[in-house]
């Protein structure tokens, strides 16, 4: 079977996506309004590159010991109430949460925003299982209305304008048509208020858990991830294994990095923190808390060369000064985490075969590299990943054969010059590569090289 | 054995030798050959008293630099090329062209091909030994050698340690303008309005963002015009344009849309590859824009 039949599609997603130009003008007008905002935000923060040093260095600690935090975790977790489950696969904590709630009846359940959700895939099965899953962010729900999924970590409906969810309100909810931002987020207010007060359970992410204290750390911007985990009696929080920190000391580097990278504010409208069920006394908080600790391929990661990936705390940063992405969009990277980071971590997470074509998807440019808050090394990491992919046979045997001569000639002046002569050392694998579209994108080789001119 | 065959004084001895420092101690008279043409000639006392460097390549000037072309200079664009010769020559430097160089490797590199990369990478190091700093009129080059051959080599101590050592003698060429010639103080002139692209290898992996501004500042005679989004990626990519033509275009669009935006008559920047890409944009949008690597607009103004 040839690897085009298995794999996913990245070049041909991205020539029907450059087509949209709805989506090209949505994309735009958001990465740039993000980016400034960053820049903005980041601006007032004296100490940033220490901060940043900081930051990384407790990821690196993190991933060094994870073994050990992670049990940390679910000793201190189970110690305030909670109950803790680990899940290798995915297929088994779509299995463990749909055992949960079905074994307490649960049947209309709202979500708060959550990537590793979306990467088992957690809503289908529910609803398989005859359960009412609603999105209560407000990008989550305008997807789901339009049967999409993410195409930003951050922000899920980045790629559609107002217009389009105005259109899609009035087509769904039957409202009166507006494209006003307000309007239409009191709408989805209404709406959503009516779904958390019926609610039999809430389904959260993290952005991190404090392995000290077994607490998981949420950071919200509408105030539903904190409806989602305090008004349902029962909570089910589902989180990747790397989101631990050591404690709740660390916290302070990422609350003022993870907020100014991800969308330029100083800090999130909510911070909750959660440890453990409600409490006798406490006020608020769910009666039943239980945390799904999933791994889907992440001891195996850390084992291997590109295991800082996992330091990523998923800000969606990358996403917004990347070229690519900011041009296509996330759909196009095919899976749940589109751009820099997603473009390695889906490679990692999917495998090769699968997705080998998103490991071309970078000009190497280094933008996501200048902004990242924990240095993940992203440039460095997607060249590992092209490196696995030639060693893996997945590369174009044009290509192959083309850099092999490249090889051959690049150490041997005789042989370069011979090339040059026939039509410079690499416009034949160029145009060898990308058809004559390419190789007319460049200009005839010069009649004398510089070399029969130079001192 | 050379010099006991001298002391009897009975025999005439012609000695053909690379190595100019063993020559000194034994010639009576030398000429010393660069690419076919004599530029030294005289005693071994005449060339001390000069003041000339010496140096295992054998060739004269007050502060040698090696020249590394790269491919798409010297393939495409040579007069780029020359014009760095003409700076560097103005700027009190003699440029030599170690005759051997081929390519730095990165297009092996950037596709995930590390034995042809090496192999490039080593036959640099060897063509560039000693030394005598490296110039070249490319940031994505210098950040090559500078910030990946190391790894190429992490099995190898001894490459390893001349790979970081050229990493130390290489500067891309406005660098070396700035910090090592001062050509930023030296009052070049200059013409009409300038647009400058920041490469991203240049900027990102190199940190060069200041050198090429002051250069342009420096410019008698011309303006200056801002380009918004100036260290955006213009889409080039090496082989990216050749596996994502469409994105590549696009972002190549963008970027000749920005260049438009500024009113400059001329845009330049320090990278071949990315230059070729934007000119290539302005030709598809019918734009009439000058695109000139920052060395041939420097070297106009000597």
């Amino acid at each position: 079977m040839s690897h085009e039949q298995t794999s996913l599609a990245f070049r041909e997603n991205t020539v029907r996506a450059l087509e949209d130009s709805a989506l090209r003008a949505a994309m735009k007008q958001a990465a740039d309004t993000f980016g400034t905002k960053r820049a903005d935000a980041f601006a007032t923060v004296a100490d940033l590159e220490a901060l940043r040093d900081r930051a990384s260095a407790i990821r690196e600690d993190v991933l060094a010991n994870l073994p050990m935090y992670v049990d940390r975790f679910v000793t201190a977790a189970t110690r305030a109430g909670a109950v803790v489950h680990r899940a290798d696969d995915a297929a088994t904590a779509r299995e463990i949460i749909r055992k949960i709630l079905a074994d307490r009846g649960a049947r209309r359940i709202v979500k708060g925003k959550s990537m590793v959700s979306e990467e088992v895939d957690l809503n289908s099965r529910l609803e398989d299982a005859g359960m009412e899953v609603v999105e209560t962010d407000l990008g989550e729900y305008i997807i789901q209305m339009e049967g999409e999924t993410p195409s930003h970590i951050i922000v899920p409906a980045i790629h559609k304008n107002r217009t389009q969810v105005g259109r899609l309100f009035a087509d769904r909810l039957g409202v009166p048509y507006s494209d006003d931002p307000q309007v239409l987020t009191k709408i989805a207010r209404k709406a959503l208020r009516e779904k958390f007060l019926s609610a039999d359970a809430g389904i959260s992410g993290a952005n991190f858990a404090a392995a000290a204290t077994g607490s998981l750390v949420l950071l919200t911007n509408e105030g539903n991830g904190r409806m989602v985990t305090t008004v349902p009696k029962l909570h089910v929080a589902i989180l990747s294994i790397e989101k631990m920190l050591p404690s709740l000391a660390d916290l302070p580097a990422f609350l003022r990095l993870l907020p100014r990278s991800a969308t330029g504010q100083t800090i999130t409208s909510y911070v909750s923190v959660i440890t453990g069920p409600r409490k006798a006394g406490d006020a608020t908080g769910a009666k039943e808390l239980h945390i799904v600790l999933l791994d889907n391929g992440r001891t195996e990661i850390l084992a291997g060369e590109s295991r800082d990936i996992l330091k990523c705390i998923r800000c969606g940063a990358c996403m917004n000064v990347c070229p690519v992405y900011r041009t296509v969009g996330g759909h196009a990277y095919g899976w749940t985490y589109p751009g820099p980071m997603g473009m390695v971590l889906t490679t990692l997470l999917t495998g090769m075969r699968k997705s080998h074509p998103l490991v071309d998807a970078s000009t190497l440019c280094g933008a996501c590299v200048g902004v990242c808050p924990v240095r993940v090394p992203l440039s460095d990491l997607i060249l590992g990943l092209r490196r696995r992919k030639v060693r893996e046979g997945f590369a174009d045997p044009r290509e192959r054969r083309g850099m092999k001569a490249f090889g051959k000639a690049a150490a041997s002046p005789a042989l370069f010059a011979l090339g040059q002569r026939l039509a410079g050392a690499f416009w034949p694998l160029v145009r060898a590569l990308g058809g004559k579209d390419v190789a007319g994108r460049m200009p005839p080789p010069a009649k004398v090289p510089f070399r029969r001119k130079a001192p | 054995m050379i010099r006991t065959i001298k002391e009897q004084g009975d025999t005439a001895i012609l000695l053909v030798e690379q190595d100019v420092r063993t020559t000194l101690t034994v010639a009576d008279r030398m000429h010393v050959l660069d690419n076919g043409k004599v530029v030294f000639l005289g005693t071994p006392q005449d060339r001390r008293a000069r003041g000339h460097q010496e140096n295992s390549h054998g060739s004269v000037g007050t502060m040698r630099v090696l020249l590394f072309g790269t491919c798409l200079v010297d393939t495409f664009f040579p007069e780029a090329g020359e014009a760095t010769v003409r700076l560097l020559r103005r700027f009190g430097a003699e440029p030599v062209f170690p005759r051997g160089q081929t390519c730095c490797g990165q297009p092996a590199f950037n596709a995930g091909y590390e034995a042809q990369a090496r192999a490039a990478a080593e036959h640099f190091l060897w063509e560039f030994d000693g030394d005598d700093p490296i110039v070249t009129p490319s940031g994505s080059c210098a950040a090559m050698v500078k910030h990946h051959y190391p790894g190429l080599f992490r099995d190898d101590p001894k490459l390893f340690a001349k790979a970081r050592r050229a990493g130390e003698r290489i500067f891309e060429l406005t660098q070396y303008l700035v910090h090592v010639a001062k050509a930023h103080e030296a009052g070049l002139r200059g013409k009409g309005s300038v647009t400058y692209h920041a490469s991203c290898h240049l900027l990102q992996t190199l940190g060069v963002r200041e050198e090429p501004l002051m250069l342009l500042a420096s410019l008698n005679g011309a303006t200056f015009l801002p380009m918004p989004d100036a260290d955006r990626c213009c889409g080039f990519g090496g082989t990216f344009m050749a596996k994502l033509p469409e994105i590549s275009l696009a972002l190549a669009d963008e970027k000749a849309a920005s260049i438009e935006a500024t009113g400059a008559d001329t845009v330049t920047g320090c990278d071949s590859g990315c230059l070729m890409n934007i000119a290539d944009a302005m030709r598809r949008r019918g734009t009439k824009i000058r695109v000139a690597h920052i060395a041939q607009l420097l070297a106009e103004g000597l």
